[in-house]
């Protein structure tokens, strides 16, 4: 049911961790439904020089907090910003259908911490220029 | 490369000897059983040997054993196939049951059926004094599965169908999980209808059967040339009849011995899970339960993570976690026992079979907590005590 490219990302994730001190903090999710991500970066000279995960949930949930941060290690916060949770998935060769709400959150839970970066840098006025959409609270439809 | 199969609550392996049995009814002895002719009439004396070893290992009569296609087909026959008789009144299932006893519950209050829920414990027991007082005057049938296939929980089965015998109504239970590992005995037990399934005690897939105790009435749910004493009709799946009816013997026979030595497994292996892993919570009762069951949460990490990654290094188990059964929700059963999602989320089951050695539940005790550590650090839930 998973491509070979998520069982690697699930089997040796890359990036695990979490950064002491780091400029910016994101986490979506919560343990109810089954996956918490969270996403700490460094940001140098407007570039993300730094980002690990921390992540509870299944393989796909790990694969994807491990693919986004491989994706976005050196780019820009504007470039991040464009990585869309979909973007992650079909990096990974895609997932199954039923993993792609609660377990494809990944790029929001980055583009949390870039917002925590830039209110922490004192730089609100920039969110709305560099995050088009933030994330939305994560909801189930079912009770 | 490793392979150890924990998992035979899913399914078992065909015994070679009961494939053995099987096997000429495929090319060679192909007749249909309702012919007269040779052919005919070897696959009818084949498919009532069948049914007398199944009706021997249940303690049952020969013609209380109705053939279908496995326990879900069963299970529906049970509660559609009595309670379609009356006007729409009400009846009870436990909480914990199979969705092959909890589709069809509501698929019937769909048609206008009341029906409760019945609760359980800590220990997946169900809540006896909830159970009676569940009963109504038009409650026509309560069902309660023998053994739980998640947590391995046995309920009072023989209590449970005196009870609703004295208010009235019929007993079912699915014994899908059951039969094979333990004693079943429908006179001593008083049930007047019990599911059973091939491929869960080394038969084959795609076979199973419904005793049902004589004097209950049924209607059938697959119209057609009135096979199976007018209530499952469609020519008999011989092969997969013999198939189950050799297995049932096989099991029968097998169980004294099989028995103890799995029970002392599964305890092994509990222990030694227990022991070596913080923060984990064996489930349902520790001992009224399945000889081959070990259930557990995993705090702080989820399961089809522990699965996968147990998946990778050779052991295949299964996962109560929402991820793991494609739904949003985690396991009902888990639920039902008073634990939260987030526990649940963290639940893995062991399911031993005939074929598991003691090194094999050595080899898991080494190669469970690093993972679990694994895991663990890469999990945001997780602060070190």
């Amino acid at each position: 049911m998973y491509t070979d490219l998520v069982m690697d990302h699930f089997s040796n994730p890359r990036n695990v961790g979490e950064i002491e001190d780091a400029d910016g903090v994101g986490q979506i999710g919560n343990p109810v439904c089954g996956d918490v991500m969270r996403i700490s970066i460094d940001v140098d000279d407007d570039r993300i020089a730094d980002v690990k995960f921390k992540t509870f949930g299944c393989g796909a949930a790990v694969a994807t907090s491990s693919m986004v941060t491989e994706m976005v290690k050196g780019k820009t916060l504007a470039e991040a910003a464009e990585v869309s949770n979909k973007a992650v998935a079909q990096a990974l060769g895609g997932l199954p259908p039923n993993k792609m709400h609660c377990s494809n959150l990944a790029a929001d839970a980055l583009h949390l911490a870039i917002q925590d970066y830039l209110v922490k840098a004192g730089r609100e006025a920039d969110v709305p220029r560099i995050l088009k959409a933030l994330p939305k609270e994560h909801e189930h439809s079912s009770p | 490369m490793t392979s150890v199969y924990f998992d035979h609550a899913a399914t078992t392996p065909v015994d070679p000897r009961v494939l053995e049995q099987m096997l000429p009814f495929f090319c060679d002895r192909y007749g249909n059983p309702s012919e007269l002719h040779r052919l005919g009439r070897e696959a009818r004396v084949a498919v009532e040997r069948a049914r007398a070893q199944v009706a021997a290992g249940l303690g049952a009569g020969e013609k209380e054993i109705v053939f279908t296609a496995g326990g879900t087909e069963a299970d529906n026959l049970a509660l559609i196939g009595y309670l379609q008789r009356f006007e729409p009144g009400h009846f009870i299932i436990s909480a914990i049951e199979h969705p092959a006893v909890m589709e069809p519950a509501r698929a019937l209050n769909r048609l206008g059926w009341a029906v409760d829920f019945i609760p359980v414990d800590g220990d997946g027991v169900i809540d006896v004094d909830a159970y009676e007082q569940a009963f109504r005057d038009d409650t026509k049938l309560a069902s309660v599965m023998y053994a739980n296939n998640v947590v391995g929980t046995i309920q009072p089965i023989a209590e449970l169908a005196r009870l609703a015998h004295e208010k009235g109504a019929v007993f079912h239970t699915d014994a899908v999980q059951a039969v094979g590992s333990v004693p079943i005995d429908v006179g001593a037990l008083g049930v007047d209808m019990l599911s059973l399934s091939g491929h869960k005690l080394y038969g084959p897939k795609g076979i199973g059967a419904l005793y049902v105790r004589r004097g209950t009435r049924l209607t059938p749910l697959i119209h057609g040339g009135g096979h199976e004493r007018r209530l499952r009709s469609g020519t008999e799946n011989v092969p997969g009849i013999v198939g189950l009816g050799a297995a049932v013997e096989l099991a029968q026979a097998e169980m004294a011995e099989a028995r103890p030595r799995l029970e002392a497994l599964r305890d092994h292996l509990a222990r030694g899970i227990l022991a070596s892993v913080p923060d984990v919570r064996y489930l349902g009762h520790r001992t009224e339960r399945l000889p081959g069951n070990v259930a557990f949460t995993v705090r702080y990490i989820e399961g089809e993570s522990m699965l996968l990654q147990l998946d990778t290094h050779g052991f295949m188990v299964s996962s109560g976690s929402a991820c793991a059964s494609g739904s949003l929700e985690p396991s009902h059963v888990i639920l039902a026992l008073g634990l939260g999602a987030e526990e649940a989320h963290g639940s893995l089951r062991l399911s031993l079979g005939r074929e598991n050695t003691q090194a094999e539940a050595d080899a898991f005790i080494e190669v469970f907590p690093p993972i679990v550590d694994k895991l663990r650090q890469m999990s945001p839930l997780y602060v070190k005590g």
